[in-house]
């Protein structure tokens, strides 16, 4: 039976000072029992001594200094883990909130997990289609990458999100898959939105969620991202499956992160966070990944609102840095009616190259995915220039960039919640809007495939 | 040696009590678990400590114990194709010794396989009176490296018992008789990370370090024993850039420190360079490289030392007498690692959190960077060339790690945004990027490539240059408002952006190219703008002067072998003056 203290000196915020404690560890988990027989948990932050500061998991509500008691536990926070908990709702510690049976587990796992060894990861190259064109065809997503949704507040990021849950597949197989859904300080619709899509998709059971709404403690987001993550490597690398996780919103996640750092009085970093966010948040991305000698793979889809649509913002710039890309959304392009609203240009798959091609989609796809990204940029250029000068100052060839542009817009990001295009359909419409252009203005593509796809004729049609 | 226990735990800092005797910056192994830590401050008999592995789980009281020794790396045969951690443990070996995937804690491995026998061969004979960095023999380490056994710093005497042999790093292979009695010496010597190895002097560099990347090797070159810094913001292409130089550079041994960074890029070097030929020796680029494996999920404390581990390491084959290429991404995850530690320590912070040394310190790191007259008898001469990649936050370089190094570096190679969203890689702007090393590199370029290599880069920035001027006018009164002359112009600045500086990485032949083709890529786009203007002033139309056909083959000439770049460059060349000519022909009639 661990010592019980009734030693605790002070309670601020989210942190808690128990004195005069004894064989007490930095990251021990804590158990605070008050006077109603309620228990919370909370871990050690610092040891110093015979002080330790602790964090708080659940509300500080209640807690009192003479009656409440504290006992450490031994261990860091664990979770129990089990193939049972597919089809499973739980909170933002993991206990279960669905009126079903407690899960009895196989194993219980730290859930801070260890760091994987560069030299036992396998580079993630499966191509992954997701039926969303401007993802397949420009900024391909592949298994076991981490790729963020930075959105803001207003724009479609959980309707996409739920399309890529619901159409993500490797071509050609049928593999054990997984969705494991760790929700973080987001409203009850928004949670439910999820829940209902997965439910229609039937991939319900084959889902593990972690719920921590708006109105839950913030301090428990700490753990949720970690519950989640340990679930998914449990089903990823211990039962083989492939599983998607996605995270929303970390920048709840991010801001909960803040509140405990002010309490500590450390000094900020940009904007009030802390200096070891990007260490704190590499801690949870990096967490995705192949290793080798595994079948299993963990894709990540952390989900943010960039404060201000401002992507220069700690949370964005930070885990842009640490994950292996991003998808932008954009505002303007959510006024024109374009769904999903998806900025191509700042966007970005760092895993692409390796995913793409002869054998995974096709031999042209690199080729194209430049030309169209180049003539895109030069078509947006060009409707700038018009937007200051008129139409009649832009050369024939920037009217045709321009026309470009608007057509990319409109056929090729703009495809519905609801449409799954193939791989072969993303291609072939991008070749169709190329032929918007005349053959000499494709330089980024080779010859062979601008004799295969690039059809004279085809383009003689059109303008007629 | 002293003993002591722990008092305070918070994080990747531990504060032992009982440490009077510990030297500053002694390697500590702490609690039973015997994790590696360094002492980083002293205060009485208390010593603040990083600890290098996970911290959870730690308690007071329990023991910390100091080896009396620095943090310290070994070097020897076996570096090369190495993947270490920060503090330089094998990472292949823990993934053996281990039996997980994951990095657990208190795994003890040695730096260099102690099961491997070397081919030693002496190259001085036995009675010979050596000083320190003298070579006494050689290992073939690789097909590639030739690894030189040098005498360890601060020794010298003369040599026995030296003899040809196969040697594990700590068997004896000679005895050396120095002044204070026998020393017996190893293939393996050890050296304190934090401080640089010593050389005879330093000297200015005068080659450049060629990387087959264009828009450095011809705009913005690095010299052998150079620093650059290359800050951009996420998504630039930083790391591909480094990369590519990790590749390409023409050095003889190349160290890469992935500081910070995402796993998958260890991965991804480690997948690849064993299949890449270096061009120049056309074996594996695995041979002649050191990785340095930090990633953003392994402690942060040791990603502080990764950077010292990888630099000592370098010294050490430029000590050999070779050309070391080091790269570091990023060496803002260091900073942040520095300011991590700083705050928990409780010091005052200056900008941004960034503790007051910070500028110091990076100073400190990259002038272990240099051309040198190395140690010992014989005249040696190694240059280290160092590579630091920045992340500044938010792209926005006036942060302090960005300042902080653009008053060390002298090339600085500013990546774009902008230009990365224009799928325009290497995403290098040329406007804002420098290299102070054009001036001392211009002999060497027009003695060794063509003498009037310099003109023509020259002429093509100030292409680039008026074609930034042009464009403010296009932008406020539209294209007609220029001149002929002035659409010509624009037309060739934007070959020289299309044609000669948008390099693709993922190219099997684009993204490599050597001098030659870079000067013969320069020709062709000049001689368009040249020939072109020509004929305008004899009358052609500008249209059809932009809508020329062979544009698209100086275009597509990039694409060119290196095996053909000769007649391929005569025949494009044939053709701009025929269709020139046919131009003018037509013009007449």
């Amino acid at each position: 039976m661990p010592k019980e203290y009734r030693t605790i000196q002070e309670v601020a915020g989210p942190l808690m000072l128990v004195t005069g404690v004894e064989n007490v560890t930095y990251d021990e988990l804590g158990e605070i029992e008050l006077k109603n027989g309620e228990k919370r948990r909370c871990k050690v932050l610092e040891i110093n001594g015979t002080d330790a500061l602790v964090q708080l998991f659940e509300s500080s509500t209640g807690l009192n200094l003479e009656s409440s008691k504290v006992r450490f536990l031994g261990r860091s926070m664990e979770l129990g883990v089990s193939e049972d908990m597919l089809g499973r709702v739980f909170d933002g510690l993991g206990r279960p909130i669905d009126d079903g049976p407690e899960i009895l587990p196989d194993s219980r796992n730290d859930i801070n997990g260890l760091p994987m060894n560069p030299a036992a990861r396998a580079y993630p190259q499966e191509f992954i289609q997701t039926g969303v064109s401007a993802i397949d065809g420009l900024n391909t997503l592949v298994r076991g990458q981490k790729l963020p949704i930075f959105s803001a507040s207003g724009l479609p990021h959980a309707q996409l999100a739920a399309q890529i849950a619901r159409q993500a597949r490797v071509r050609g197989t049928d593999e054990n898959f997984a969705v494991v859904f760790a929700a973080m300080g987001i409203t009850f619709e928004e949670s439910n939105f999820f829940v209902e899509s997965f439910r229609e998709s039937g991939a319900l059971e084959r889902t593990v969620l972690f719920i921590n709404l708006a109105n839950d403690p913030a301090v428990e987001r700490i753990a949720t991202p970690r519950m989640a993550l340990t679930a998914a490597e449990y089903l990823a690398f211990e039962k083989d499956m492939h599983v998607l996780v996605i995270l929303t919103d970390i920048t709840n996640y991010a801001d909960a992160l803040r509140e405990v750092s002010a309490a500590r009085k450390e000094v900020p970093g940009r904007r009030g966070y802390p200096g070891y966010m990007y260490t704190d948040l590499a801690s949870l991305y990096e967490r995705a990944g192949r290793q080798r000698g595994k079948t299993g793979s963990i894709t990540m889809i952390p989900i943010l609102s960039m404060p201000e649509d401002d992507k220069t913002h700690p949370i964005p710039d930070l885990t842009g840095y640490i994950t292996e890309g991003q998808i932008i959304l954009s505002r303007d392009l959510y006024r024109k009616n374009i769904a999903p609203p998806i900025d191509v240009l700042p966007s970005l798959s760092r895993l692409k190259d390796k995913g793409i091609g002869e054998g995974k989609t096709r031999a042209d796809h690199s080729n194209v995915l430049n030309q169209l990204f180049a003539a895109y940029a030069r078509g947006k250029e060009a409707k700038e220039l018009m937007v200051v000068l008129g139409e009649a100052a832009l050369t024939n060839m920037d009217k045709k960039y321009a026309a470009f542009a608007d057509a990319f817009e409109t056929h090729y990001v703009s495809q519905g919640y609801q449409a799954n295009r193939s791989i072969e359909e993303t291609l072939d419409i991008g070749w169709e809007l190329l032929h918007l252009l005349p053959r000499t203005e494709l330089k980024r593509i080779d010859e062979k495939y601008l004799d295969m796809y690039y059809n004279e004729e085809k383009k003689a049609e059109e303008a007629q | 040696m002293s003993k002591g226990i722990i008092k305070k735990v918070a994080g990747p800092l531990v504060v032992a009590s009982g440490m009077r005797g510990a030297n500053m910056y002694d390697v500590v192994r702490v609690s039973e678990r015997r994790l590696i830590g360094e002492v980083i401050e002293m205060h009485g008999d208390e010593a603040s400590i990083q600890v290098y592995e996970e911290t959870s789980g730690l308690g007071p009281g329990a023991p910390v114990e100091s080896t009396g020794m620095p943090l310290s790396v070994e070097l020897g045969p076996g570096l090369i194709q190495s993947i270490y951690d920060g503090i330089q443990r094998p990472l292949d070996d823990i993934l053996k010794v281990s039996g997980t995937n994951l990095l657990t804690r208190g795994v003890e491995v040695p730096s260099l396989k102690r099961d491997i026998k070397w081919h030693f061969v002496p190259t001085v004979v036995p009675g010979t009176y050596v000083e320190a960095g003298d070579v006494i023999g050689t290992v073939q380490e690789t097909a590639v490296v030739l690894h030189k056994i040098m005498v360890p710093i601060g020794k010298s005497g003369r040599i026995r018992d030296l003899k040809e042999g196969e040697f594990t790093v700590t068997d004896k292979i000679a005895t050396l008789e120095t002044e204070n009695g026998p020393e017996d010496l190893t293939l393996m010597q050890k050296w304190p990370v934090r401080q640089g190895r010593p050389y005879k002097k330093k000297i200015p560099p005068t080659q450049p370090l060629i990387t087959g990347q264009r828009v450095v090797d011809t705009m913005f070159p690095i010299a052998k024993g150079g620093v650059a810094a290359v800050p951009g913001p996420f998504g630039s292409g930083k790391t591909v850039i480094q990369h590519q130089l990790a590749k390409w550079a023409d050095a003889d041994i190349v160290v890469y420190i992935g500081c910070g960074e995402r796993g998958n890029e260890m991965t991804d070097v480690l997948n690849e360079f064993p299949e890449l030929k270096d061009p120049k020796t056309g074996r594996s680029l695995m041979e002649r490289t050191v990785l340095i494996a930090n990633t953003s999920d392994m402690p942060v404390a040791a990603r502080e030392a990764s950077i010292y581990t990888g630099i000592t390491v370098a010294e050490y084959f430029r000590d050999m007498g070779y050309s070391v290429a080091l790269m570091a991404d990023s060496t803002s995850r260091w900073a942040e690692a520095l300011r991590e530690m700083s705050g928990r320590l409780q010091e005052m912070p200056g900008e941004e959190g960034y503790p007051a040394y910070l500028g110091s310190r990076l100073a400190q790191f990259y002038e272990r960077a240099g051309m040198v007259q190395t140690l010992g008898t014989e005249e040696r001469y190694g240059a280290l060339s160092v590579i630091g990649a920045v992340s500044p936050a938010g792209g926005d370089i006036s942060e302090p790690v960005s300042q902080a190094t653009l008053r060390i570096v002298k090339v600085f190679w500013s990546l774009d945004s902008a230009l990365a969203y224009k799928r325009h890689f290497p995403a290098i702007n040329w406007l804002t990027s420098y290299s102070l090393y054009l001036d001392s590199m211009e002999e060497w370029f027009n003695k060794n490539v063509y003498p009037d290599w310099m003109y023509c880069r020259n002429r093509l920035m100030r292409l680039l240059q008026e074609e930034a001027e042009l464009q403010e006018i296009v932008q406020l009164v539209g294209m007609d408002a220029l001149s002929p002359p002035e659409r010509l112009r624009l037309e060739a600045a934007r070959s020289v952006r299309e044609d000669f500086l948008h390099q693709n990485s993922f190219h099997e032949i684009d993204t490599y190219t050597s001098l030659e083709k870079q000067y013969r890529m320069m020709k062709l786009v000049l001689a368009y703008y040249q020939e072109a203007a020509e004929a305008m002033n004899a009358g052609a139309d500008i249209e059809e002067l932009v809508n020329l056909p062979v544009r698209e083959e100086i275009g597509r000439y990039k694409y060119t072998e290196e095996s053909r770049i000769q007649p391929a460059y005569e025949a494009v060349r044939a053709r701009l003056k025929e269709e020139l000519a046919a131009l003018l022909a037509r013009k007449e009639d």
